[in-house]
């Protein structure tokens, strides 16, 4: 019988190429940096970044003060824009768009759909004064995704319950520690539900006792999500922990990146070599 | 006609003019709500990211504080006959408090720490709801004593309405001197009735001012 074998053959070149294109789909990256640069006037902070997130993937990055981390994050925020470059956010560019045609700069209603898949969390957390901590987290959500104020606030509730601050819900920010603050500016982003969630430096303005609260809270995210996270940081035990992979930025280019075990204790580079010998005592890093 | 003060008179002035105290009591209002509402409306075109909207805003806002109220009055009352004298009384003193309340507002906006506006970026609020949510609430509180200080200095500047016809309390004192021959009355009756009403306001402002603290 020549043809059955023929038919079972076909069956699975089928299902091999079905295979083949979830697979691809599961690892087209949540977020693209192609080329990506930034000049503030005369001088250029990033000349050129190519960095790849995948969805779910954990993304630490490290480097010296003033290398660019913070502007390598808040243009994926479009809190700036690249001077040159593109930045792909789910397949789509994020700067521009396709308007009879042609490429051109992105309006701010395509801006803020691309954006509505980042969340954002600061340094020094940016909760609004006015508003209870309930409030701060349900707003967003009651006015931008206009869900209705009943649901926002079970879901805001619930997340509360997530990062501990339920019971501090009809506070105001001013009543909190910084690191109370710290974990309600974590459920206003997370509870939109982003994609991706940026990370910048979320406990380089905390008192030190109260820096574990928020690194725990961000780790058990990090476990349970599926969501992509960029995270910025100098706690380096932290980005041992948390990272899938480490990425050294320094003189406005991607130095090396790999594996945390990788990066922290096997540098190739001078640049880096000299970076982590300065966290090397009393971090646990051997 | 004598020099001397009668307290029959100044009861008589003071009668005919507390007629008309709700007149300058309606154009301080009304005056003042043109004054805050156009004040904010350029404060935000002020900030607009087309540079010929922020230079029109900017030229409008400089020849209006640059020029005396009386010439505006005067000038809208002769460029729109159509309206009534009331309403151009209104629009004159709104406009031109509105360029000084601009100023006001931009002090309490630039207040507003810049990461309220990177956070309401972040959670990708619209500019409108940035605006109405976020940043007036936080930015009007503190400015409200300066506010309720320039809604003082209007008030004392309701007089000059009385250039372009409008039956407020000078008019009606300057009628009732032409009258009875008697303006010594009528003016200070007008001079007391100011100060009866401003002065419990400025201690209003101060109280606000110890509620809120400065800002501006
Ligand atoms: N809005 C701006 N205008 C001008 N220069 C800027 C602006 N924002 C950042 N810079 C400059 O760009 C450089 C990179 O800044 P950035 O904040 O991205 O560094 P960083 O890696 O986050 O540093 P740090 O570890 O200190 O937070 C710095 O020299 C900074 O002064
Ligand atoms: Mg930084």
């Amino acid at each position: 019988m020549a043809g059955a074998p023929a038919i079972v053959d076909a069956n699975r070149a089928l299902q091999d190429r079905a295979r083949a294109r979830e697979d691809a789909a599961v690892r087209r990256p949540i977020v693209r940096f192609r080329g990506v640069k930034k000049a503030f006037g005369a001088m250029t902070v990033l000349e050129g970044i190519d960095l790849d997130l995948y969805p779910g993937e954990k993304v630490v990055v490290i480097g010296p003060s003033g290398s660019g981390k913070t502007t390598l994050a808040r243009m994926l925020m479009t809190l700036e824009t690249p001077s040159g470059g593109e930045i792909e956010v789910d397949g789509e560019p994020l700067f521009t768009m396709v308007r009879r045609g042609r490429r051109v700069p992105a309006d701010e209603r395509h801006l803020a759909r691309v954006r509505g898949k980042i969340g954002m969390v600061f340094q020094h957390f940016n909760l609004f004064p006015h508003m209870t901590v309930l409030r701060n987290v349900t707003e967003a959500l009651i006015h931008v995704r206009r869900i209705p104020p009943e649901e926002a606030r079970r879901r805001t509730m619930a997340m509360l319950e997530r990062v501990g601050m339920a019971e501090h819900a009809d506070k105001y920010p001013a009543q909190l520690s910084g690191g109370q603050k710290q974990r309600v500016a974590i459920a206003r982003a997370l509870v939109m539900e982003p994609k991706v969630m940026l990370f910048d430096e979320p406990t380089s303005a905390l008192d030190p006792e109260l820096v574990g609260e928020v690194l725990a809270v961000i780790k058990e995210i990090a476990a349970k999500g599926d969501m992509a996270m960029l995270l910025i940081t100098h706690e380096m035990q932290f980005a041992r922990e948390i990272a899938d992979r480490i990425v050294f930025i320094d003189g406005g280019k991607i130095v090396e990146q790999g594996p945390p075990e990788e990066v922290l204790l096997r540098p190739k580079s001078e640049r880096l070599k000299a970076f982590l010998a300065r966290f090397r005592n009393g971090m646990g890093l051997r | 006609m004598g020099d001397e003060w009668r307290w029959d008179v100044a009861w008589a002035a003071a009668r005919k003019i507390a007629a008309v105290v709700p007149v300058t009591i309606a154009a301080t209002v009304l005056g003042f709500v043109v004054a805050a509402a156009a004040g904010l409306a350029w404060t935000i075109a002020r900030r607009s990211r087309s540079a010929l909207v922020r230079g029109a805003v900017e030229a409008a806002m400089e020849f209006v504080r640059r020029t005396p109220l009386l010439v505006q009055l005067l000038f809208l009352y002769v460029a729109f006959p159509r309206l009534s004298v009331f309403a151009i009384g209104v629009i004159g003193l709104g406009l031109h408090y509105g360029a000084y309340l601009s100023e006001v507002y931009r002090a309490g906006i630039e207040a507003v720490d810049r990461g309220q506006w990177e956070a309401a970026r972040a959670l990708n609020f619209s500019r409108q709801k940035t605006w109405t949510r976020i940043i007036l609430p936080q930015a009007i509180p503190p400015i409200v004593p300066m506010m309720g200080n320039y809604l003082i200095v209007l008030f004392k500047e309701t007089p000059l309405l009385f250039a372009i016809n409008v039956t407020e309390m000078m008019a009606v004192a300057k009628q009732f001197g032409s009258e009875t021959f008697r303006y010594l009355e009528a003016f200070t009756v007008v001079g007391v009735f100011f100060f009866l009403m401003s002065y419990p306001a400025s201690l209003v402002v101060r109280w606000l001012e110890a509620r809120f603290g400065r800002a501006g």
